[in-house]
């Protein structure tokens, strides 16, 4: 009989050899089986050389630690993916870093800042990524992430050429007009990276289903209830405030002021909520907006826009859902 | 007590493989039988079981004295009577038998003593009349006798007539705190361990230092994000600086220095080789000077908590502790006692496990696979290693605190065996809800619930070490510290396993609920222990103190700093996940935080500056200790 108070080697023995069976078990055979099973998704892409090493800015900075990228399979992270994560997403972006470098741990533990699974869906803007990480409270007013200077260079006014991106940085926060602000390579890379990130979609439907939530969403605000729609103001401050601001007064030179804007106050509102749902680039000087066909519903446009037409002094009749409605139902006509 | 547990362990076990197959398909429908919330019911029911049993004995013990009281009343009733007279009832009824000396006997039955004595006469055929009268006297005397203040000559001036006295005091002390016992004992030990157990806890008093001004430098970034602009003070770069100093540099440089101490003292045998000791203290040194310096030029491992530091860097830590490993079972090995003392059990298997965990961490797995060994890592890098660790800590230095035996042995066992087997297997709790396998899931939110019986088994044994001694505990600035450590390690971990759950899940997850978590554990158990562990020692070892009122502030600021923390990250954390779950736009989440990342940053501080004293302590012992050793040189 073994006495493991008298005998220290059987005691290392049973150590070592009950542990190593209980890690093998339960993190070696579960792990090696999830790296040999996943696939790629079929509509999913690899990397490009740019992406991957915006990824490995993302990693050397640390974005991870406040940024998540997993839609959980509950309710309340049904606002970052159309659909909760799956293994095979992870198969390009989660390969081994460098030499050195393991394969990055981008699921994240904490959500700080918001989740990243489709920031390239939800922003898609060159412009706002780029104004965003020089200093996040330029489009963001109350955001506390650090800005990134150190990926941008100020170079002299003069010695700016064309190849250089220079940024618009509003003068609140650099008051130098002998300078500009362009961005490096690094910085590039990086945007082309969170550009990257989409949710890919499955082929067949069977993806799987969110948990409902705990408590079901109170109904709407006060102002839209009579037409059973959403809080529009929510809604703006989620998808819309970051370019657009929550005084609706975008950015000069980035993001187009929607006070007094002809298209918001127009009482024809076709043309914006055309807008609202193919996105828009057709001004130089603007950035362009992405298209929110996919991300929102008919209700969900209809209250956004009648936030946008009745706030920050416009005055504008509202919209119905059936608006909404008919003009996705016509753009669908044009495009077969 | 190791029977109920064994009982405890199977019920869980035997409730957990129909939730394990009931689970594929999950709606709001199965919330109720979701593993997290029948854990809870299981553990409500162990409670309402271990309430009622304690129940049902005290109201039975209850019933029995009510009996034993009552019959006994018969008898004694009357005899109590007669001692609870106060003194001036007696002096009625002596007066009243005095003047009626010459009335007949009957007439005082009836009239002037109290009937009691009547009845007494009747039962007790020891007494007559005059028995009581003695009886009343005496008790008389005793109850008027009052002290005259110069019993003990004390209306005499002092006088030193021998000159026996050689020190006379007349600081009364201070209201404000009390005195401690000082430390008496001076152990005798090989002034070689003593440099290496005084260099080790010094080096992880700098990295405390260090870490946690890091620490406290990016909790204020939460409130003022644009405090600097330079890239290697960034907040991406600096979390992982301040999470490793304070993991390898601080709690594993203390753990291993004070290990040394109690494995040499509890084998009766010097340390194996004392060379080896020095190159795995700079080797661990050297790990954190290089680590720290990569991340902060943003060279990262991968982002995975705990292992930022590249493997070529993590490699030197791993060698350190081979051969602290190999020191320590060498000196087990050639112990002069025939029994393993338990601490050594912990010691051994903490670092034995650690270097299992840290090679299987840096295995190259990818996609999803990194994930779950991430999981397992970073879990297993606290439980089998830092907690593993001060408990065997613990295990020694708790009894030798109180000088008595740890209440029980094989609890520890127990304990140590259930670590073992349930911690291993808990690492995906940190991903509930991710694509992570749902049975993985499972496993680790059900075993969570299972590291209830070593931390109960643990704390138990602690409190009960500790009963019956709570006087000493004020009395020593050693025990304080031990015991908020075992307070928080029986919070902290269950705490821990409830969040695991996936209900709880729902709405913590991911919010700064887990960063007051993280130090509940690694702050409130980890370095309380330790604190206690190293105040415990170095005057043992040394013969010298640092003044107590240093160690009363440190103490005080520590543990009201943790609780401004932990309270306003939890609070804060919980309306985040709420205001989550109600679908409100994102930035609101970091708008309501903003009181709650201030109130952190002033509970940082307070801990911040606690460990300023402490290392403070800590150079007054070694300079004392430092001069004495040159003159006795």
């Amino acid at each position: 009989m073994i006495n493991l108070h008298k005998d220290h080697e059987s005691l290392l023995t049973i150590i070592i050899v009950v542990f190593l069976g209980l890690s093998t078990v339960i993190a070696i055979i579960p792990a090696y089986d999830m790296q040999e099973k996943v696939t790629p998704l079929p509509k999913g892409l690899d990397l490009t050389t740019s992406e991957r090493n915006g990824l490995k800015i993302y990693i050397s900075e640390g974005c991870a630690a406040c940024h998540t990228q997993q839609v959980r399979s509950i309710a309340m992270d049904n606002k970052w993916g159309k659909r909760p994560s799956i293994p095979s997403d992870y198969y390009y972006s989660k390969q081994r870093l460098s030499f050195l470098q393991q394969s990055p741990s981008i699921l994240g533990s904490e959500r700080t800042g918001p989740d990243l699974t489709s920031v390239g869906t939800r922003q898609p803007s060159d412009d706002w990524h780029l104004l965003h990480l020089y200093n996040p409270r330029i489009v963001v007013k109350e955001s506390i992430m650090p800005g990134y200077s150190w990926l941008f260079e100020k170079k002299k006014k003069s010695a700016v050429s064309e190849k250089d991106v220079v940024i618009n940085v509003p003068k609140e926060f650099m008051n130098d007009d002998k300078y500009d602000i362009v961005a490096t390579k690094e910085v590039l890379d990086l945007v082309a990276y969170l550009k990257s990130l989409k949710q890919v979609d499955l082929y067949n439907t069977s993806s799987p289903e969110f948990i409902p939530a705990l408590t079901k969403k109170e109904a709407a605000s006060i102002a839209n209830e009579a037409n059973n729609l959403p809080d529009g103001e929510q809604l703006y401050i989620d998808k819309c405030s970051a370019c657009h601001q929550l005084n609706g007064e975008g950015l000069g030179g980035a993001f187009p002021s929607l006070k007094g804007s002809p298209i918001v106050l127009d009482e024809n509102h076709d043309l914006m909520i055309q807008i609202i749902l193919q996105g828009y680039d057709a001004r130089a000087e603007y950035a362009v907006m992405p298209s929110f066909t996919d991300q929102l519903t008919d209700a969900e446009i209809a209250a956004i826009a009648n936030h946008e037409k009745t706030s920050w002094g416009n005055k504008a009749p509202t919209i119905s859902e059936e608006d909404v409605k008919k003009v996705r139902e016509y753009l669908k006509t044009l495009t077969p | 007590m190791k029977k109920h547990l064994v009982t405890i362990i199977g019920f869980l076990l035997f409730n957990s493989s129909p939730i394990i197959a009931q689970t594929e398909e999950i709606n709001t429908d199965n919330w109720v039988s979701s593993p997290g919330v029948i854990g809870t019911i299981i553990l409500g029911v162990i409670l309402l079981g271990i309430f009622t049993l304690i129940t049902v004995i005290k109201t039975k013990k209850t019933i029995h004295t009510y009996y034993k009281i009552s019959r006994l009343k018969n008898i004694t009733t009357i005899e109590e009577d007669l001692l609870s007279l106060e003194i001036p009832e007696i002096g009625q009824i002596l007066e009243n038998r005095k003047k009626t000396e010459k009335v007949s006997l009957d007439e005082i039955e009836k009239n002037l003593i109290s009937p009691y004595i009547e009845q007494l006469i009747n039962i007790s055929s020891r007494l007559d009349h005059q028995d009581i009268d003695e009886i009343l006297n005496e008790r008389y005397k005793v109850l008027s006798y009052s002290l005259q203040q110069n019993e003990l000559g004390s209306d005499k001036s002092p006088n030193d007539d021998k000159g026996m006295i050689t020190y006379v005091n007349n600081d009364l002390g201070n209201p404000i705190y009390d005195d401690k016992r000082s430390e008496k004992i001076k152990l005798k030990t090989d002034q070689e361990l003593v440099k290496i157990v005084i260099t080790y806890i010094g080096a992880s008093a700098f990295w405390l230092i260090l870490g946690t001004l890091i620490g406290q430098y990016i909790g204020m970034k939460f409130v003022w994000p644009e405090m600097d602009t330079i890239s290697w003070l960034s907040f991406g770069r600096l979390r992982p600086v301040h999470t490793n100093t304070v993991f390898w540099g601080w709690a594993s440089l203390a753990m291993i220095g004070l290990g040394y101490f109690v494995i040499s003292r509890t084998s009766n045998q010097k340390i194996y080789s004392t060379k080896l000791a020095w190159r795995s203290f700079w080797l661990i040194n050297a790990t954190l000077v290089i680590g720290n310096i990569c991340l902060m030029v943003g060279i990262n491992n991968g982002g995975g908590e705990y292992r930022e530091y590249i493997w070529p860097v993590m490699l030197l830590f791993a060698i350190g502790l081979i051969i602290t490993a190999i020191n320590y079972y060498k000196t087990i090995a050639t112990r002069k006692v025939k029994e393993i003392y338990i601490s050594n059990w912990y010691i051994l298997a903490a670092c034995v496990w650690t270097i299992i965990l840290s090679i299987i961490g840096y295995l190259p797995f990818t996609g999803l696979g990194e994930t779950i060994i991430q999981g397992y890592y970073m879990h297993q890098g606290v439980g089998m290693w830092f907690m593993t660790f001060t408990l065997g800590l613990v295990y020694y230095f708790l009894p030798s605190s109180l000088n008595k035996p740890i209440y029980s042995y094989s609890l520890g066992a127990l304990a140590f065996w259930t670590q073992m087997l349930f911690y291993t297997l808990i690492g995906t709790h940190h991903f509930v809800f991710s694509p992570l396998p749902w049975w993985l899931q499972t496993v680790a939110i059900v075993f969570s619930a299972g590291m209830f019986i070593p931390v109960l088994a643990g704390t138990t044994n602690f409190l009960l070490t500790m009963k019956g001694s709570f006087k000493s505990i004020g009395d020593s600035y050693v025990l304080p510290f031990l015991l908020v450590g075992v307070i928080f390690y029986f919070l902290g971990s269950t705490q821990g396993s409830f969040q695991a759950f996936r209900f709880t899940n729902y709405v913590w997850h991911f919010t700064d609920f887990n960063v007051a978590h993280s130090h509940l554990t690694m702050y409130g158990i980890i370095s309380f222990l330790l604190w206690g562990s190293i105040y415990a020692l170095l005057p043992k070892l040394t013969g010298h103190e640092p003044k107590q009122i240093n160690i009363g502030l440190h103490f005080w600021l520590a543990f009201v700093g943790l609780i401004i923390y932990m309270f306003s990250l939890m609070i804060g954390g919980t309306e985040k996940g709420l205001s989550w779950i109600e679908e409100e736009a994102f930035i609101n989440s970091v708008k309501l935080m903003a009181p709650y990342w201030l109130w952190r940053a002033v509970g940082g501080s307070l801990m911040f500056l606690s460990h300023i004293i402490f290392a403070l302590n800590i150079y007054q012992i070694y300079k004392k200790w430092s001069i004495n050793k040159i003159e006795v040189q």
